[in-house]
């Protein structure tokens, strides 16, 4: 039943082209198809591991500058009189270098902070992507500072048999999200239903008991940060050569948090969490930019936030999961949790 | 002479000024049953946290079957035999019992990652055997019934077999009790003595720490007491039964001449 629900929303979502012809409803749907990719790799990490990494948009920026750049070319004058030269390479190269620089900087990251995690887990992400946009910001040479990348050119593929085709315009565009989102929702599923996705499941629920049982701690986390990393990274490739123009503004912390609210309120821990929760606020601003002014679409957004936390404290998918599960585990799910944090409380006392 | 299996020498742990352990030296031959007991705050837990990998000693050494156990991380001591239950988080309480046993059998089920995510049949007979283990390992602690029900919703005696389980599920050729029967009724405790001997039986040699006397005597081959860090005597349940230095430390000065 599980398979033919995922099958039904893939279909859904691959037949809205055939029936939405409005150029900016599409590309808003484009934009957040990226960030929900971008949240998707984020609930690797808080949902499955426990870990809040408050800098995750760094990966996304770190994948959209490396994919640009090499898809553009650079010449940079290094200390020492060097100087490096890199002539454009397909964008497709750029694809994957992205995804394999930001899972490198997810590594090391990750090397960094799980040995003492948690709050030094977050203290190290927000500060990274805080160098991240400093450097894009004043490494003019490279990266053209303020005055951004721009002209990134399209992603084109090759398809056997039918020569190349170069993704300009925003119904290709869409597809190509669609594909990457299915294959990245696939890679997730898989991952945390192998002995993997259990170690790190363990871990979050008790870690001494998963250290007893072997389960290596900084392995483990690490190797789920440099996944979720190389994924932010691929949407922010994604990003780079459909906007085709980027800035050190990608790294704002405001873009972190819209990722953050994905995964929470959709459900962090649910696979299909970070979908519904994206979908409602990737598209949100659509709705309210004809009704209301900017600082105001701010407020209403933690309006929604705040209703949806409230009437669904766990998020929008475990809740409704909750609520439409047989009579018989519902009593055991909501029961079970409830006492054991009171045995908790009574322990800690 | 039975061969040794572990061996505590010359342990001692202060924390700050505080010395929770001094000069503690015992072993533990294979196959055999060994208690560690003791009034509260007698050392029993830090002596059990320090041969797990979770504590380091202050000074002295604790080996296994020869190897040095000093430094290593508590999966690397995992990796050499040795498993434990804890005291009092001794499940993932969000899973079910069988999933619990499942993330315990994570040394058994090392396929590589890459073999996993796509499903490659290496992967897929690996994940087979895995969950036959599990359901062998819930019927051996006698669970099956409770198999699909979050492990936080059970009883706490029916945890405690949870965790025994999944110290199980390491195929350890040491198993390490922390308290095991505290919590539990006289029936349960029962039961699980006969568990504990099962155990043993399969050629698995089991250290425990008890505060539960008549378990302790019933099940014990030999018993090491602790007061105030150190060691006050050691010996079969019969010699340690009259031992007077023990009778002291549990009951008091004077309980010997009464």
């Amino acid at each position: 039943m599980k398979s033919g629900v995922a099958i039904l929303t893939i279909l859904a979502f691959a037949s809205v082209p055939l029936w939405l012809r409005d150029p900016y409803l599409m590309n808003a749907l484009i934009t957040t198809g990226i960030f929900i990719i971008g949240a998707m790799s984020l609930n690797l990490l808080l949902g499955f591991t426990g870990q809040l990494s408050l800098g995750h948009i760094a990966f996304f920026g770190i994948g959209a500058y490396v994919s640009a750049l090499t898809s553009l070319g650079f010449d940079v004058g290094l200390p020492f009189g060097f100087r490096v030269v890199h002539t454009p390479w397909p964008p497709i190269v750029g694809f994957v270098l992205a995804i394999v620089v930001a899972g490198l900087c997810g590594y090391l990251v990750g090397l960094l902070s799980f040995r003492v995690r948690g709050a030094y887990f977050v203290i190290v992400t927000i500060s990274f992507a805080e160098v991240v946009r400093l450097v894009a910001l004043n490494w003019v040479e490279l990266t053209q500072g303020p005055l951004a990348l721009t002209n990134i050119p399209s992603i084109t593929i090759g398809l056997p048999g039918l020569g190349y085709l170069t993704l300009r315009n925003k119904l290709q565009n869409y597809y190509l999200v669609l594909a990457v989102a299915v294959v990245t929702y696939v890679l997730i599923s898989r991952l945390v239903h192998s002995h993997f996705g259990r170690a790190m499941r363990g871990l979050m629920e008790n870690e001494t008991l998963a250290v007893s049982v072997g389960i290596d701690v900084t392995k483990t986390l690490t190797l789920a940060a440099v996944i979720s990393a190389g994924i932010a990274g691929a949407a922010g490739s994604l990003y780079a050569h459909y906007i085709r123009i980027i800035d050190p503004e990608v790294f704002a912390f405001i873009n972190t948090v819209t990722m953050v609210i994905m995964v929470i309120t959709g459900g962090k821990g649910s696979l299909a969490g970070p979908i519904v929760g994206g979908m409602i606020f990737g598209l949100l601003p659509v709705f309210l930019r004809p009704i209301m002014a900017p600082e105001a679409q701010w407020i209403a957004y933690g309006g929604v936030l705040i209703v949806i936390l409230f009437v669904l404290p766990r998020g929008i998918v475990p809740s409704l999961a909750l609520r439409f599960a047989k009579p018989r585990s519902r009593v055991e799910t909501v029961v079970a949790p409830v006492a054991f944090s009171e045995r908790d409380a009574k322990e800690h006392a | 002479m039975i061969a040794t299996a572990l061996k505590v020498e010359k342990v001692a742990v202060h924390f700050g000024g505080l010395v929770a352990l001094s000069d503690m030296n015992f072993t533990v031959g294979e196959g055999e049953i060994v208690s560690l007991i003791g009034p509260n705050g007698a050392g029993k837990t830090t002596a059990f946290n320090v041969v797990t990998g979770f504590l380091d000693p202050t000074r002295g050494a604790v080996s296994y079957r020869g190897t040095a156990l000093n430094g290593l991380k508590p999966h690397q001591i995992a990796d050499l035999g040795l498993a434990r239950t804890f005291q009092r988080t001794s499940v993932f309480p969000n899973d079910t019992v069988y999933d619990n046993l499942l993330v315990g059998l994570h040394r058994q089920g090392r396929v590589s990652l890459l073999a996993a995510i796509l499903g490659l049949p290496r992967a897929r007979s690996s994940e087979r055997r895995l969950r036959e283990r599990a359901s062998e390992l819930i019927e051996w602690v006698g669970l099956e019934r409770r198999a699909y029900d979050l492990a936080g919703s059970l009883s706490y005696g029916e945890q405690r077999l949870v965790g025994v389980a999944l110290a199980l599920a390491a195929e350890p050729s040491m198993l390490l009790l922390d308290e095991p029967v505290s919590g539990m009724n006289a029936s349960e405790t029962h039961t699980f003595v006969q568990l504990v001997r099962n155990i043993r039986d399969r050629g698995v040699t089991i250290l425990l720490v008890e505060h539960d006397m008549p378990m302790v005597m019933s099940v014990s081959d030999r018993i090491v007491v602790l007061n105030y860090g150190r060691i006050i005597a050691e010996g079969p349940p019969d010699v340690i039964r009259n031992d007077p230095a023990v009778i002291e430390a549990y009951l008091g000065q004077g309980a010997t001449r009464a």
